[in-house]
């Protein structure tokens, strides 16, 4: 419609529209080149975060945060906008603090780093058929420092039933970047993550404390633009407690589900042993924090800044997990 | 209000000359029943093919399809620089995916093309719009803000039409730089005088829920409904906002403040489990509906609070008010009698010079 070179007359009102359109094209296809960059970008202007009606390139606006109203005659509940319960949070540590006390006998090593009042997202292994860390680790901040943690998980918790609910009342909440970026910049948070996923829990008895891909290193963008501290957590135990000897893939292909194994647990108790914990002590050891220079808020990050630190923080875990290892006498006591 | 806080309120605005569709609607009555209390709306024409629903002091109610050639002329000939579009439906159990198509699709894309048709006075446009748009599924953020997608393609009709006209309006815009076009979606809505499928779930004496699922739900107060509408006619804010009552609570905390105990719906083949109350004319619980019973849906409302609109009721208020509001009327029966539109009536009130137009405030 235009020419490139050719502004063209831009007379009458009809056409002054046009030219009002163009330019916003114009800055849209400008804006698109910006993005091609690898470069860091320099912060953006602030803009509501009502969506335009005019295509533009989506930027995230900085927010303040969005407390719940108190509405405490009507409430019956305390449910809060991530669908955990305190009340349910409660009940769950006092039947988990047991297994947590007498039976993992879960041993800290260095909580004071993680803070007591602001954001931080707590980055640790991930390991056992039945992934006994993330209970572990979420029971023991909270008692010690008094604070919830928000657990991330994958989407296939919140499609179960009853289980799915129970998961989102004990602090579960699916791991889509919005929500661990709202956790973590506006609510001022503590946020777990597992960047092996699956691929952690999943891996066999003989590959134990050999750390899987920790993603794409999401989690490290996310931090970044929240501006909050990524906190490296090891934990050793937890791959004996529920130790895999062997998967089938045939199975989980026809339950639809990520894998299917056979645990020891299984050999020795039975099927129903499955889901019983062997007890193996837990020691976990949080590392220094790691504070990123990285502007907060940005749009995006460049790819090789986000994997070196990814690859660096799951270098700082490996390394602590074998330290540990070095000094262990047992894996029982 | 007083004519002193309308001068304030007007800020030197000139006389405004409003169009609203879906007069017939809930909605639409409501919203024209509260322009009629602006001194600076000089004019208000309504259209349906429906008579209107309250009775309304001024509005100039037109019968009329949403045939393009009618509505272009309507535009030209009344002048209107405002036009509201109401007439978007959602509630899938009143009415045909055809008719869903047919207005919300058809209506919209003629509305527009007359709107934007060459000499056409219209300077600002405003769309009540759904959140049913978000659709409601495992993969979705805990928060929808405006600028998100939608993680699930949309299974129903009433989603499709709504993004299909969400389409048209985003045209419209581009196409109409000295148009202000702000579109509103709305949560969920309950209040005394509405008909929804939460509110038709609710009132019954046990309420369906889906085994094993307590999804965190919003909704938004008809009064907040008119209100961000006519705050959005009365200030220029261009863009999509979310409105919706602030908080959330879970299905069975709503059900708990209502007083209703919960009938469990298996988890699974819930649309047949659900066939059986439809069947029996018990509550009519639609696929969308069923997805938000499961998976939930919550917008950010910050934007349009942000805006300047002030919200008169929260999430939990908009519940407690409706729960007052069925203990009334299950001592009382139905409090609000239906208006019946009488033309002859309607008109000897607005043009007779017999009727004193004095003291109508």
């Amino acid at each position: 419609m235009f020419p490139s070179g050719m502004p063209g007359h831009f007379d009458d009102p009809k056409s002054s529209n046009e030219r009002a359109s163009y330019e916003r094209s114009q800055r849209v296809v400008e804006a698109i080149a910006d993005e091609s960059n690898v470069i860091d970008l320099g912060p953006r202007a602030e803009q509501s975060s009502a969506q335009s009606l005019v295509p533009m390139p989506p930027r995230r606006a900085r927010e303040l945060p969005d407390p719940e109203p108190p509405d405490r005659e009507i409430r019956t509940g305390d449910v809060d906008p991530w669908g955990r319960s305190e009340r349910v949070r409660s009940i769950a540590r006092r039947m988990y603090d047991p297994l947590y006390r007498y039976w993992f006998r879960v041993q800290w090593e260095g909580i004071e780093h993680i803070p007591t009042e602001s954001g931080a997202l707590l980055v640790s292994n991930h390991a056992g058929a039945i992934p006994s860390d993330a209970p572990a680790i979420m029971h023991g901040i909270e008692t010690q420092l008094g604070r919830p943690v928000y657990g991330l998980a994958e989407y296939l918790f919140r499609e179960l039933p009853g289980l799915g609910t129970l998961w989102s009342r004990a602090g579960g909440v699916t791991a889509h970047p919005d929500n661990a970026y709202r956790l973590l910049k506006e609510d001022q948070q503590l946020v777990l993550v597992f960047p092996e996923g699956a691929k952690g829990t999943g891996k066999l008895y003989k590959d134990r404390y050999r750390l899987a891909r920790f993603g794409r290193g999401g989690f490290v963008e996310i931090a970044m633009r929240a501006g909050v501290p990524i906190i490296p957590i090891a934990v050793v135990g937890a791959e004996e407690s529920m130790p895999i000897l062997f998967k089938s893939r045939r199975l989980a292909n026809l339950l639809g589900i990520p894998y299917a194994p056979i645990t020891a647990n299984m050999l020795m108790f039975g099927p129903l042993g499955g889901l019983a914990y062997l007890p193996a002590k837990f020691r976990i050891r949080v590392l220094e924090p790691i504070h990123f220079t990285a502007e907060p808020d940005q749009e995006r990050y460049s790819r090789a800044r986000v994997m070196d630190a990814s690859e660096m923080i799951r270098g700082r875990i490996q390394e602590a997990l074998y330290d540990m290892l070095r000094t262990r006498r047992s894996t029982w006591w | 209000m007083t004519c002193c806080e309308h001068d304030a309120a007007l800020g030197g605005r000139s006389i405004m000359r409003v169009l609203v569709t879906g007069l017939g609607t809930f909605w639409g009555s409501r919203l024209a029943q509260a322009l009629e209390q602006f001194d600076d709306v000089e004019v208000i024409v309504g259209l349906d093919t429906n008579e209107p629903r309250l009775p309304l002091e001024r509005t100039e109610f037109v019968r009329a399809d949403s045939d393009y050639s009618i509505l272009q002329r309507i535009v030209k000939a009344t002048k209107v620089d405002t036009i509201l579009h109401t007439h978007l439906l959602v509630d899938s159990t009143e009415h045909s995916n055809r008719r869903m198509h047919e207005v919300n699709v058809i209506g919209t894309m003629n509305l527009l093309a007359a709107a934007g048709a060459a000499g056409s006075t219209v300077r600002k446009l405003i769309v009540k719009s759904s959140t049913l748009v978000y659709g409601a599924g495992k993969r979705d953020p805990y928060f929808f803000r405006e600028d998100m997608e939608r993680t699930t393609p949309p299974h129903t009709e009433v989603e499709r039409s709504l993004l299909e006209t969400s389409a048209f309006v985003r045209d419209f815009a581009v196409d109409n730089p000295h148009v202000v076009v702000t579109k509103l979606r709305f949560s969920n809505a309950l209040g005394d005088d509405i008909t929804s499928p939460f509110a038709r779930s609710l009132s019954l004496p046990i309420v369906p829920e889906i085994l094993g699922f307590d999804p965190r739900l919003q909704f938004v107060h008809e009064d907040d409904i008119t209100g961000a509408l006519i705050f959005a006619t009365r200030n220029d804010i261009p863009g999509v906002y979310n409105v919706a009552g602030r908080g959330t609570m879970p299905w069975s905390e709503i059900c708990q403040v209502i007083g209703k105990r919960r009938l469990p719906l298996p988890p699974f083949f819930t649309n047949w489990a659900a066939e059986p109350l439809r069947m029996t004319r018990v509550v009519d619980l639609p696929p969308e509906v069923l997805d938000l019973l499961r998976y939930g849906r919550v917008v950010d409302t910050r934007a349009y609070r942000r805006a300047g609109f002030e919200y008169k009721y929260t999430t939990a208020a908009t519940v407690n008010a409706f729960a007052r509001s069925l203990r009334l009327e299950s001592v009382v029966g139905d409090s609000n009698p239906s208006y019946r539109y009488e033309r002859d009536v309607e008109t000897f009130f607005r043009h007779s010079p017999a009727i004193s137009r004095e003291g109508n405030e």
